[in-house]
C-alpha cells in the first residue's frame, strides 16, 4: 500500500513538473505552428536570476518572484528576438533563428557568468521530508503537486473565462478570422510567450529546486522532456499537452520502479521506445487538436 | 459607410487573382459582386479586410486611405469581414464566438450584452445551441453564426463572401431575408455570391468580374434584366 501511494505521489509531482513544461511549449505552438527551441532557455534564465540574487538579503520569494519574471521577460524577448522579424518569412528561418537565440542566452551564461555550475538558494521547505499516510517524500514533491493543480486550474480558468483566453483558443484555429474580428495578433503571440515564461519559471523553481544548482545547459532536458510529452498528448491541443506530460512521467517512474539496478542507465532508450510505440498507434498524439488551421 | 477601390491587385506569387478593380460602395449601400469561380472576387474581399496585402491599388473608407491595413485595424475602423470558408471556431462555444466577435467593444458590456441578446432574437436556433461548440453545427447554423459574429462588432461595412454557398434552399432563403433586414439598419454591405439572382434581388448595385477585372456594372435592376448576363460572364 505504501508502495502505491509513493509511486502516486511520484508520478504526480513529476507529472506535474512535465505537464507545466509541455503547456508552456505548446502554448506557443498552438498558435504560431513553431517549436520555440529557445524555451529551454527560459529555464536557465530563471535559474541564473536566483543565482545572481542569492547574495541580496531578499526573503526566498521574493527572489522566485524575480525568477519567474526573468523567465517570463525572457519569453516576451524570445518572440521580439527570435520569431517576429521572420515569422512572416519562412518556418525554417524561425527554426533558425529560435536555434540561434538559444544558443546565444546559453553562450551569454558561459562567458557573463561561468560554465561550471553555480548554486542557487533553496528555501528550508525544499529540503524537508512530510509522511503522508505513512510514506516519508520530500516536501518539494508535495508542493510541485500543489504548484501544478493551482497552475493548471488557473490557466484552464483564464483560458475559458477571459476574452483574451477565448481570443488566445480561437487564434489557435484560425489566426486570421480571429485577427479578422480584431483579435491583435501581435497581442496574443506575446500573451503566449508570457505565459510560456510563466511556466517555465514556475517550473524552474522546483526542477533546479531538486539539483540545486544552474548550468548553461541546464534548459536542454526540460526542452526534450517538454517536446516529447507534447508529441505524445497531441501538438494541437492545451490538454494534449498536460496528458503527454502525466504519462510520460508514469511511464518514467513505473520504468524506475520495475527495471533492475543494471538497466537503469538505459531507462530512456525504454521510454523512448515506449514513446515511439505510442506515436505508431496515434502518430497524431493521443489528443486531436481542432481540425483546421493554418501556419501563419 | 462609404467604400472606395481604386485600381485593386493581388496577386499570389505569379498568379495575378485581381487586375486592377474599382469598386465604389455608398453609405447604406448594398453592393453585389458577381462573378464565375476563380474570378478574384473573394481576393479582393480579403484585400479590402486587411487579410492580405494588395500588390497595387487604394482603398479608402469615407474617403480615408486605409490600404494595406492590418485586420485588427479595419475591424477598428467598422469593417467586418464573413469568409467564405465560415471560419467558426469549431471548439468554442457559440456564445465565446459571439463574445470574440465583440472584442474591439469588449468593454461595453451592457452594450455587448445587449447586441447578443439581439442576435439571439434573430437567430433563435442560435440561441437553443449558445452552450454547444460551434463545431457541433451545421452549415447553416455556422452561416448564420459567422454573420451574427461579424455584427458583434457593430460595423459600418459588412463584407459577405458567398453567404448561401453549399446550404439547403430554405436555409439560403432566410440567409438572405436576413441580408435584407440588416441593410434596412442603414449598414453598408458588398456581398460576393453566386445565387445571382437572389443577389440583384437584395442589391442596389452590382459589379460583375471576370478574370481578375470588372466586366459590367451598374444598377442591380439593370443587370438582371440583361439576360446575356450568365451566358457571357458567370460561366453558364
Ligand atoms: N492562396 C492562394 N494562393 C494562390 N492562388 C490563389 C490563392 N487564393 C486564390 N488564388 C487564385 O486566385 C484566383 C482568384 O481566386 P478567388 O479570389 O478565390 O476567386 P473567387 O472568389 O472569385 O472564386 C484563382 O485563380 C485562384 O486559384
Ligand atoms: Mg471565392
Amino acid at each position: 500500500m505504501t508502495a502505491a501511494i509513493q509511486f502516486v505521489i511520484d508520478v504526480l509531482s513529476l507529472g506535474g513538473a512535465y505537464a507545466l513544461m509541455a503547456l508552456g511549449l505548446v502554448i506557443v505552438y498552438g498558435i504560431l505552428r513553431l517549436v520555440n527551441f529557445a524555451y529551454g532557455e527560459l529555464i536557465m534564465a530563471a535559474g541564473y536570476t536566483l543565482y545572481l540574487v542569492s547574495a541580496s538579503p531578499l526573503p526566498w520569494l521574493v527572489m522566485a518572484v524575480l525568477a519567474v519574471g526573468a523567465a517570463v521577460v525572457t519569453g516576451i524577448a524570445t518572440d521580439y528576438v527570435a520569431f517576429r522579424p521572420v515569422r512572416a518569412k519562412s518556418v525554417t528561418a524561425v527554426l533558425i533563428t529560435s536555434f540561434a537565440f538559444s544558443t546565444l542566452l546559453q553562450n551569454a551564461a558561459q562567458l557573463l557568468i561561468s560554465p561550471r555550475p553555480r548554486s542557487i538558494p533553496l528555501p528550508e521547505v525544499f529540503s524537508d521530508t512530510v509522511t503522508l499516510f505513512g510514506v516519508v517524500t520530500p516536501a518539494r514533491n508535495l508542493i510541485t503537486i500543489a504548484a501544478a493543480a493551482v497552475l493548471l486550474s488557473l490557466f484552464t480558468l483564464a483560458m475559458r473565462r477571459t476574452v483574451l483566453g477565448i481570443a488566445m483558443r480561437a487564434a489557435a484555429t484560425h489566426f486570421t478570422m480571429a485577427r479578422m474580428l480584431g483579435v491583435p495578433a501581435n497581442l496574443v503571440i506575446s500573451t503566449a510567450f508570457a505565459i510560456s515564461g510563466l511556466l517555465a519559471g514556475t517550473v524552474a523553481l522546483l526542477w533546479l529546486g531538486r539539483i540545486g544548482t544552474v548550468v548553461p545547459r541546464v534548459g536542454l532536458e526540460p526542452l526534450l522532456i517538454a517536446f516529447i510529452a507534447t508529441v505524445i498528448g497531441g501538438m494541437r491541443s492545451l490538454e494534449g499537452a498536460v496528458l503527454g506530460g502525466f504519462l510520460l512521467a508514469f511511464i518514467d517512474t513505473a520504468l524506475n520502479y520495475s527495471l533492475p539496478q543494471d538497466l537503469l542507465k538505459f531507462r530512456d532508450a525504454f521510454t523512448f521506445s515506449l514513446v515511439i510505440l505510442i506515436l505508431l498507434w496515434r502518430p497524431a498524439g493521443l489528443v486531436r487538436g481542432p481540425a483546421t488551421g493554418q501556419r501563419t | 459607410m462609404a467604400l472606395a477601390v481604386e485600381a485593386l491587385e493581388v496577386r499570389y506569387g505569379g498568379i495575378r487573382a485581381v487586375r486592377g478593380v474599382d469598386i465604389e460602395v455608398g453609405d447604406g449601400e448594398v453592393v453585389a459582386l458577381l462573378g464565375a469561380n476563380g474570378a478574384g472576387k473573394s481576393s479582393t474581399l480579403l484585400a479590402i479586410a486587411g487579410a492580405i496585402r494588395p500588390y497595387a491599388g487604394r482603398v479608402r473608407l469615407d474617403g480615408r486611405d486605409v490600404t494595406g491595413s492590418i485586420p485588427e485595424r479595419m475591424v477598428r475602423a467598422g469593417v467586418a469581414m464573413v469568409p467564405e470558408t465560415r471560419d467558426v471556431f469549431p471548439d468554442l462555444t457559440v456564445e465565446e464566438n459571439l463574445r470574440l466577435g465583440a472584442y474591439v467593444r469588449r468593454r461595453d458590456r451592457a452594450d455587448v450584452e445587449a447586441d447578443r441578446a439581439a442576435m439571439f432574437a434573430l437567430f433563435p436556433r442560435l440561441a437553443e445551441r449558445a452552450e454547444q461548440t460551434a463545431g457541433t453545427l451545421s452549415g447553416g447554423e455556422q452561416q448564420m453564426l459567422v454573420i451574427a459574429r461579424a455584427m458583434m462588432s457593430r460595423p459600418r461595412l459588412l463584407l459577405l463572401d458567398e453567404p448561401s454557398l453549399g446550404l439547403a434552399p430554405t436555409i439560403v432563403e432566410q440567409i438572405f431575408a436576413m441580408i435584407a433586414r440588416l441593410a434596412a439598419t442603414g449598414l453598408s454591405i458588398l456581398l460576393v455570391e453566386q445565387n445571382v439572382g437572389k443577389a440583384l434581388a437584395v442589391a442596389d448595385r452590382a459589379y460583375v468580374m471576370r478574370l481578375g477585372r470588372i466586366a459590367a456594372a451598374g444598377p442591380a435592376r439593370e443587370l438582371a434584366a440583361a439576360a446575356d448576363l450568365k451566358e457571357h460572364y458567370l460561366g453558364g
